[in-house]
């Protein structure tokens, strides 16, 4: 099992900004290694996240987006208390969700 | 006992039934929920022509109210590039990520429902100084505006 998301949520106004930092290594399949063995493509192909069962941002990655990746946005409504929960799927069919309160 | 061998013969059939659908790719066991959703041929895609067709964008037209927020004009390192894009265009949908000279064009596609802006951010690999291009579908049409970031030491075989 993967390491937990830090997911930070913030209500500014009438939208809440979430900033999210996953841990994941996102290999490319392009690496090889210290034998010149292909290491093979490990990253994290879809990410969901919902507030109150609404979903507010879905995404497909492919194998460029950094390591560890990082992802912010904003999505209109969402009040203080409330729970954003982030969803990621990877290549292997591993999946972690991890949520945050709305500070 | 005739019996109980037909049961076992039967039980035998089904499984290699089960593992040859398994081995062409008819049944994966655990992405197949991620696999419904990803976009197999546009992340697949090695020119800007074929990702844009497996994203159904056909050739999007230029539009300067698509932004790059946060993103440099140098990158020191690829492996960790900031990206931002913000999209001013009415009824945006949908955000991609495509960065020119990588092995894989495709970097990242945001489904934006309404009530989300149109504005994220994100880092990317980048293998080689090249044009990031942000692909924009509002109202169903496609858009798109392009960025170079120069990059100094490459992210990917590094």
């Amino acid at each position: 099992m993967a390491d937990p998301m830090r997911i930070r949520a913030t209500a500014a106004g009438d939208s809440t900004e979430v900033k999210v930092l996953m841990s994941h290594e996102m290999e490319t399949g392009q690496r090889k290694d210290a034998q010149g063995k292909v290491v093979p493509a490990w990253f994290i192909q879809s990410v969901t996240a919902t507030c109150n069962g609404r979903t507010v941002l879905s995404a497909q990655w492919g194998t460029a987006v950094a390591k560890n990746p990082f992802l912010a946005f904003r999505f209109k409504g969402g009040a203080k208390g409330e729970r954003v929960q982030i969803t990621w799927a990877d290549n292997r069919g591993d999946t972690r969700t991890d949520e945050a309160v709305i500070s | 006992m005739n019996e109980r061998r037909r049961n076992f013969l039967q039980t035998g059939g089904g499984m290699t039934l089960l593992t040859m659908l398994a081995a062409t790719g008819w049944l994966r066991p655990h992405d197949a929920a991620a696999a419904d959703a990803w976009n197999v041929a546009a992340f697949d895609g090695k020119s800007m022509d074929d990702t844009m067709r497996a994203l159904g964008a056909g050739t999007p037209v230029p539009n300067s109210a698509i932004t790059f927020t946060q993103t440099p004009d140098i990158a020191e390192n690829g492996a960790v590039v900031p990206v931002g894009i913000a999209s001013a265009i009415p009824n945006t949908q949908s955000i991609a990520i495509l960065i020119e000279k990588n092995p894989n064009m495709l970097a990242a596609v945001f489904d934006l429902p309404a009530g989300t802006d149109p504005s994220i951010s994100t880092r990317v690999k980048m293998a080689q100084t090249s044009n990031i291009v942000a692909l924009v579908k509002a109202d169903g049409k496609y858009y798109y505006a392009a960025k170079e970031v120069k990059v100094t030491l490459g992210g990917c075989g590094g």
